[in-house]
């Protein structure tokens, strides 16, 4: 589906990602995880082709990406990213602009088949219900389904979620993920998402790609990834991964600096 | 709800030119001729010998199809550059075209340069000001191959006081008359006695109304940012690119015909914003329309309020516009590209 190969991409400031290769298959969901800055973002506008590739290139269904139109990637890639800005839209109208990489030449006004396909997305997210709600005026968790509605109205192969759950209580953030995977299950999508919440990422994607300082650290299952060796290494932070009683997918807890010197000194009062 | 948006949008733009053709035909029935509203027809449709039939179609009727291209050129630059930007603020002088156009007019009269060329010395000189200022501003905004559309706009307004200081040191040591000339191109007038220019204004407004037509929809993506766009497959470089040269043309043409006309571009669009929504598939019409007629109502204001003398009709675009502006954005908060 996607391959990246031996890719290298910088910005004018100097922070560079560097011989990134991935394979992403058909129907899956990776997530991309790291500390701050490690790129995380940089590696998702560099597979869109915002950024281009200085190194090595980005395959979509063996296409090389850097020859083809923006229109023609914007047919087969959707973005989910937190950087849309207020435009005084209605959501119905928001998610129609989703319908325009498929549009005709000289095609101006959408299909009826256009308007068909932005209502069962907004029916299929359930963001239905607030369509004629300006985008600004609705909440946050109610603005990630009508971004994901939007996404999906692009009837990608390859949909690319840049923290999707971020700003959202457990709520939406579960709500988010479990759309994410009912899509995957359902119609075959295939997802690469950055996520911020180690949890998150090592409960509901099938392979993990964990980057540090602008490079790939790993890449490989949740249980492969989220090992407590990796994670401290990466994070600069003591942590402990235990696994979720229900899913046996690791799960990561943070071990803050006073419960470090408690142990500390209760091992020193060890005999 | 969608085809009840699109169906209220139409009859919207319907209403709009309906009203604009309204205030076309006033425009051409009012004035100091004393030309009796009953008798237009019958002279319109007679032999066009008689002094009342010069007057409309020789005096009258070419300073409203001037309206009509200037104020629709004016007002669609606006739009697109606000929608480009995204910053509500944003006009078509704000690039500093009528600085540069100022400049070059100025720079004529005081070279006496009509002398050597004649009646089109202005317009041609106003022209290559906005020209040079237009390539200063571009190339100044263009690294690596991208347009850095806060770049543009910090350019453009920077250039554009560099210019008008230019102008005040070139008046400063003018002659009285020339001073004269200048404050007269500066204002800004309708009045253009060579029906070819009229003509030349009203097809580069037509032509550019067209052009932009093409990029309606990628003006409706770039509202949600570039990036944005761009993930919904507009090519945002080609696209700021080519609006940016259509804006330029059609301002640098109704610049250099008729002036420094201010408010036009600004006003017009905010104003079809709070009827039309940032849907640029029919923004672009409406700014276009009712950009012409708002100006060709300024113009008749103009020549009838103190007749049979005149009145800038930027004056008239000032007042009439910014007491519009303010009364309807007092009733409706959200503005576009507001953030």
């Amino acid at each position: 589906m996607l391959e990246i190969r031996n890719l290298t991409c910088s910005y004018d400031s100097g922070f560079a990602i560097r011989n990134i290769n991935l394979t992403v298959e058909q129907g899956e969901i990776v997530g991309i995880i790291g500390p701050n800055g490690c790129g995380k973002t940089t590696l998702l506008r560099a597979i869109t082709g915002i950024l281009k590739p200085q190194q090595g290139s980005v395959l979509l269904e063996k296409q090389d990406m850097a020859r083809m139109s923006a229109r023609d990637i914007a047919r087969k890639i959707a973005v989910v990213s937190q950087n849309s800005e207020p435009a005084f839209l209605s959501v119905e109208e928001f998610v129609l602009l989703g319908r325009i990489p498929h549009f005709r030449k000289y095609q101006f006004f959408e299909s009826k088949e256009d308007r068909e396909i932005a209502l069962e997305a907004m029916t299929l997210t359930d963001s239905l219900r607030f369509k004629d709600h300006p985008v600004e005026c609705i909440s946050g968790g109610e603005q990630q389904l009508a971004l994901f509605a939007r996404a999906l109205a692009q009837r990608p192969k390859l949909m690319l979620l840049d923290e999707p759950t971020a700003h959202l209580d457990i709520t939406h953030q579960s709500g988010m993920l479990d759309l994410v995977r009912k899509f995957n299950r359902k119609f075959g999508l295939t997802v690469l998402l950055v996520l911020h919440d180690l949890n998150l990422a090592a409960e509901y994607c099938h392979r993990l790609v964990l980057l540090n300082e602008g490079s790939i650290r790993k890449v490989g299952t949740p249980d492969e990834v989220i090992d407590y060796k990796i994670i401290e290494e990466v994070f600069k932070t003591v942590v402990v991964v235990e696994k979720n009683p229900l899913s046996s997918k690791p799960f990561v807890m943070i071990v803050s600096e006073e419960m470090q010197e408690k142990s500390r000194t209760y091992k020193k009062a060890l005999p | 709800m969608m085809q009840k948006r699109l169906v209220r949008n139409i009859i919207w733009l319907v209403v709009l030119c309906v009203i604009s053709f309204g205030v076309g035909v006033i425009a051409l029935c009012v004035g100091s001729g004393g030309i009796m509203l009953k008798d237009i027809p019958s002279i319109l449709f007679s032999a066009g010998d008689s002094a009342a039939y010069s007057i409309l179609i020789d005096i009258r009727l070419p300073r409203i199809l001037l309206g009509f291209g200037v104020g629709g050129a004016l007002s669609l630059a606006g739009v697109i550059l606000q929608a480009m930007f995204r910053n509500p603020l944003v006009e078509p002088y704000t690039l500093g075209i009528s600085g540069g156009a100022a400049l070059g007019a100025c720079l004529a009269i005081v070279l006496n340069l009509a002398a050597l060329c004649g009646a089109w010395c202005l317009p041609v000189s106003g022209f290559l000001g906005a020209c040079v200022v237009i390539m200063a501003v571009y190339f100044l905004a263009v690294r690596k191959h991208a347009m850095n559309t806060r770049d543009l706009l910090l350019a453009g307004v920077m250039i554009s006081f560099i210019c008008s200081s230019l102008v005040m040191l070139v008046m400063a040591v003018s002659r009285a008359e020339e001073l004269h000339g200048i404050i007269f191109w500066i204002m800004g007038s309708l009045e253009e006695p060579d029906i070819l220019l009229v003509r030349i204004a009203l097809v580069v407004a037509v032509l550019s109304l067209a052009a932009s037509y093409f990029f309606c929809l990628d003006l409706n993506a770039l509202t949600l940012g570039e990036e944005e766009a761009a993930h919904l497959g507009v090519s945002v470089e080609n696209t700021k690119r080519m609006l940016f040269l259509i804006t330029c043309v059609a301002t640098g043409f109704s610049v250099s015909v008729a002036g420094v006309i201010g408010f036009v571009g600004l006003v017009v669009p905010h104003v079809m914003r709070l009827s039309f929504g940032n849907d640029h598939r029919f923004l672009l019409v409406a700014s276009w329309v009712g950009g012409g007629a708002f100006l060709v109502l300024c113009d008749t204001v103009a020549r009838i309020i103190i007749s049979p003398l005149e009145l800038p009709v930027g004056v008239i675009t000032g007042i009439l516009g910014g007491g519009v502006f303010i009364y309807v954005v007092g009733r409706k908060p959200a503005m576009a590209g507001d953030r």
